[in-house]
């Protein structure tokens, strides 16, 4: 009896191991494959020439424009919006209908897939008011997709400072505002910082909302208004279309370099953040 | 001083309500291109209709939402226990400082594109399944291996987040009975876990139900009903994807259509979901 | 010369929602005196410190009934300025806590706020205040580093320093001593006789021993209630209330 026991925990054991390397490896794998065949393809020339021939050939710089301007505007709009949702939420009001709503609404909105979001942004930005395929419109679109992101990161940032800082910057007379704007927001700095960090490798990473609200066009944008192709975009059109492998590669690679790299940053962030903390 | 104080009070009440403004644009939007369609077509054709011939006017949905159903269950057969798996390493099978390392691994995971993930199943899978078991290749189950992957973290991270919450007590208490670790783990945790993990596995389907760029890429573009795993198919999302780039008037208002109903059925899971992780934590 | 009355309570009540914390205070505090506020935890204390400068508005849920008056302010009438309120009463709390600054970032806090930015004034301001509060030769030359680096008694030093910037007229001190090892609390003892000639200092002790040490005069709260007050060697030696007597002399704590 007791035997059958520990049977039963050694063939879990290794189940458990199993499918926790698999599910390792598997990511290694995918991941080792693009940069094998990518990283060749990623000279400087790479990134500072833009794509000819549809693609076919040259690199990826007006992409990496599109792709910057892009997450900037995202960033410059979502990032307002979010930290002040936050702001509001735990500076201004107690828990109440309202705080739950606004919760309630930002939580149904993390779960909006980006289909949906492409959909809104073409009727309403692209259509309705009239900004057509372009920078702006991926921008709008992108920054109500990391909305969400950055109300939840902003908000456990300002949760985490001692009420005791407040109180003091009240009974030396500081307005509600000043006490923010002095006080609770510069200490919340780093971690309102990691959110929009991983806003921003969210942004690099998204297609198919960008692909119906910003175009493909492979033009070097000259205003807010020109439309653009980002470099998830491009490399999702090559890949698809199979207009070229190794340009493909090259893509898949410089993205995923870009969306470690900013992610690793992030959790550098967030542990320096927490070691400060505690 | 006073009534600068206010006006920045309510400009800020303002700025809270912008997500609730914009999930309002969103729903009204949708719902203005899609719903003239749906009344001319008629719930009924349009939910159960199996013939989607935009060119002829015919706009039935059912086998994208059958694909769609097909792929998310599929993937749940791979993302469950997988994702079961992790977790369960995660908490209890490695020392913690070595999950410090795994944890951003998993994180890392779910930040890579999913264009990438559908490349990669392009490339492996696909190729895969088509010299080994037969059919095109581009197919549903590629579709299930590579959208249950994607899925991974969102199970792993919430399932954890569930297990954690636990009462240490009741791991000291099962132990303390003679149970083995492993009996403690599938008899007492993961029961009592389960409201989160349900939860996990329910958000999971919702992500997997919205996944568009890696399904276009892998799935085909068939539409028609699917028979077997090998078929390729064409989901909710992979439909409006693909056409909504050359497509107008009626056929652009289906694809809104079909948006409609993606947005029920995920906001469907998601509350679902909210609910049940409200009902834990009380 | 007869005293002034510099705060005035009258009638006072509070409410926390609609739990009251305070019943029926009245109490005069004279100009230039030390008046200490004590009794066993939770008896109101600190909700009255916190209510003299409306600390308490911050609270959802809290409300009173009766005045209290600054010189001839009432200070709960609908033109007062908080801002204003807040530099003319002062506040230290029961636990050091500086701001995540720098020194001199941390005293000049309250006067940058409303004063002036000017470098040269804010430097001024910063060491008359280090000096009263008996920090200065000791934080002189490092100004500029963080103020997290202080030893507990520098840190509450330092916030009496930075209350002290704002030139108040009155302190409200909660348990200003707690959490300090002796000899920083004889040092802030100390301080405290020669902040008296210029500021009303109104202080909540750590102990019935540090009371009687420095106060004046002397208030015993009982559950929200003002049970008697008077001189504080009378109040102390010689209570005219049971319940003060059996808490002077330790029958309950």
């Amino acid at each position: 009896m007791n035997r059958r026991r520990y049977v039963t925990q050694g063939i879990a054991t290794i189940f458990i191991w199993t499918g926790a390397l698999l599910t390792i490896a598997v990511m290694l794998l995918i991941l080792f494959q693009i940069l094998k065949e990518g990283l060749p393809v990623l000279r400087l020339s790479f990134f500072l020439e833009s794509p000819k021939e549809m693609g076919r050939e040259g690199g990826i710089f007006s992409t990496l424009i599109g792709t910057a301007t892009l997450t900037l505007v995202a960033i410059v709009v979502g990032a307002p919006l979010g930290v002040g949702t936050a702001v509001f939420l735990r500076e201004y009001t107690r828990e109440s209908k309202m705080s739950r709503m606004i919760r309630f609404g930002t939580d149904c909105l993390a779960g909006v897939p980006s289909i949906i979001f492409g959909l809104f942004g073409f009727v309403f930005f692209v259509i309705k008011l009239n900004l057509g395929w372009s920078i702006l419109s991926g921008g709008l679109t992108l920054a109500a997709m990391i909305l969400p992101t950055i109300i939840s990161t902003a908000e456990e940032s300002i949760k985490a400072i001692p009420y005791s800082y407040r109180e003091v910057s009240y009974s030396l007379g500081g307005t509600k505002w000043q006490t923010v704007t002095r006080v609770v927001l510069p200490s919340a700095l780093p971690g309102i910082f990691t959110g929009i960090l991983l806003s921003v490798g969210r942004s690099i990473g998204e297609t198919a909302a960008v692909i119906l609200t910003a175009g493909s066009s492979l033009v070097m944008p000259t205003s807010l208004f020109s439309p653009i192709r980002t470099m998830s975009v491009h490399f999702y059109i090559l890949a698809r279309e199979g207009i070229s492998m190794k340009m493909a590669y090259g893509t898949g690679a410089a993205l995923i370099l870009f969306v470690l790299m900013i992610n690793m940053m992030a959790q550098w962030a967030i542990n320096r953040y927490i070691r400060r903390r505690t | 001083m006073q009534l600068q104080e206010k006006i920045i009070e309510k400009v800020l009440l303002l700025i809270a309500f912008s997500s609730i403004i914009i999930l309002t644009l969103i729903t009204f939007f949708i719902f203005e291109e899609g719903i003239p369609l749906i009344l001319n077509v008629g719930l009924k054709a349009f939910l159960l209709g199996e013939k989607w011939i935009p060119s002829k006017g015919f706009f039935g949905i059912f086998p994208m939402i059958a694909s769609s159903f097909w792929v998310t269950f599929g993937s749940l057969l791979l993302g469950i226990p997988l994702g079961l798996a992790c977790t369960i390493f995660l908490s209890e099978f490695i020392p913690p400082f070595i999950a410090t390392l795994f944890r951003p691994a998993i994180q890392l995971l779910a930040a890579i594109p999913s264009v990438i993930y559908g490349f990669g199943g392009l490339i492996f899978l696909v190729p895969l399944i088509r010299n080994h078991l037969g059919g095109p290749g581009l197919s549903i189950l590629a579709g299930s291996l590579v959208l249950g992957f994607m899925t991974l973290p969102t199970i792993i991270t919430i399932s954890e987040d569930a297990l954690k919450a636990l009462p240490p007590s009741y791991k000291a208490g099962a132990l303390a009975l003679g149970a083995t670790h492993w009996q403690t783990i599938w008899r007492v945790l993961i029961p009592a876990a389960r409201s989160g993990i349900v939860a996990s596995v329910i958000l999971g389907m919702g992500r997997a139900m919205g996944e568009t760029m890696a399904m276009i890429m892998i799935l085909g573009n068939a539409v028609r009903m699917p028979v077997s795993f090998l078929d390729s198919a064409r989901t909710l999302t992979t439909n409006i994807g693909i056409e909504m780039g050359y497509a107008s008037g009626d056929h652009r208002q289906a694809l809104f259509a079909t948006g409609i109903v993606l947005f029920f059925i995920i906001m469907a899971l998601n509350t679902l979901a909210i609910f049940l992780s409200k009902r834990r934590a009380s | 010369m007869p005293e002034a009355n510099k705060i005035a309570i009258q009638d006072f009540s509070f409410y926390y929602d609609s739990c009251r914390a305070l019943w029926n205070v009245n109490l005069c505090i004279r100009s230039k005196e030390i008046f200490t506020v004590f009794g066993p935890a939770r008896s109101g204390k600190t909700t009255l410190l916190k209510s003299l400068n409306r600390l308490t508005d911050l609270i959802f849920g809290a409300n009173h009934t009766g005045t209290v008056h600054l010189d001839e302010t009432d200070i709960y009438g609908p033109n007062v300025d908080l801002t204003r309120l807040r530099r003319r009463i002062g506040m230290v709390f029961d636990l050091p806590t500086p701001l995540p600054m720098s020194i001199f970032d941390n005293i000049t806090y309250g006067p940058r706020l409303s004063l002036t930015n000017r470098k040269s004034r804010l430097h001024e301001i910063v060491e008359k205040a280090l000096r009263s509060a008996v920090l200065w030769e000791e934080v002189k030359d490092r100004l500029n580093t963080s103020a997290l680096r202080l030893s507990g008694g520098q840190q509450q030093r330092l916030c009496i320093a930075r209350v002290l910037a704002l030139e108040p007229e009155v302190l409200l001190l909660d348990e200003p001593c707690s959490g300090l090892d002796p000899i920083s609390t004889a040092s802030i003892e100390e301080t405290l006789f020669e902040l008296k000639k210029t500021y009303t200092i109104i202080l909540v002790p750590h102990n019935i021993q540090q009371a009687s040490r420095v106060a004046d005069r002397a208030g015993f709260f009982l559950n929200g209630e003002l049970v008697e007050e008077g001189p504080a060697y009378q109040v102390f030696t010689k209570p005219r209330d049971k319940r003060t007597e059996d808490y002077v002399t330790g029958r309950f704590g």
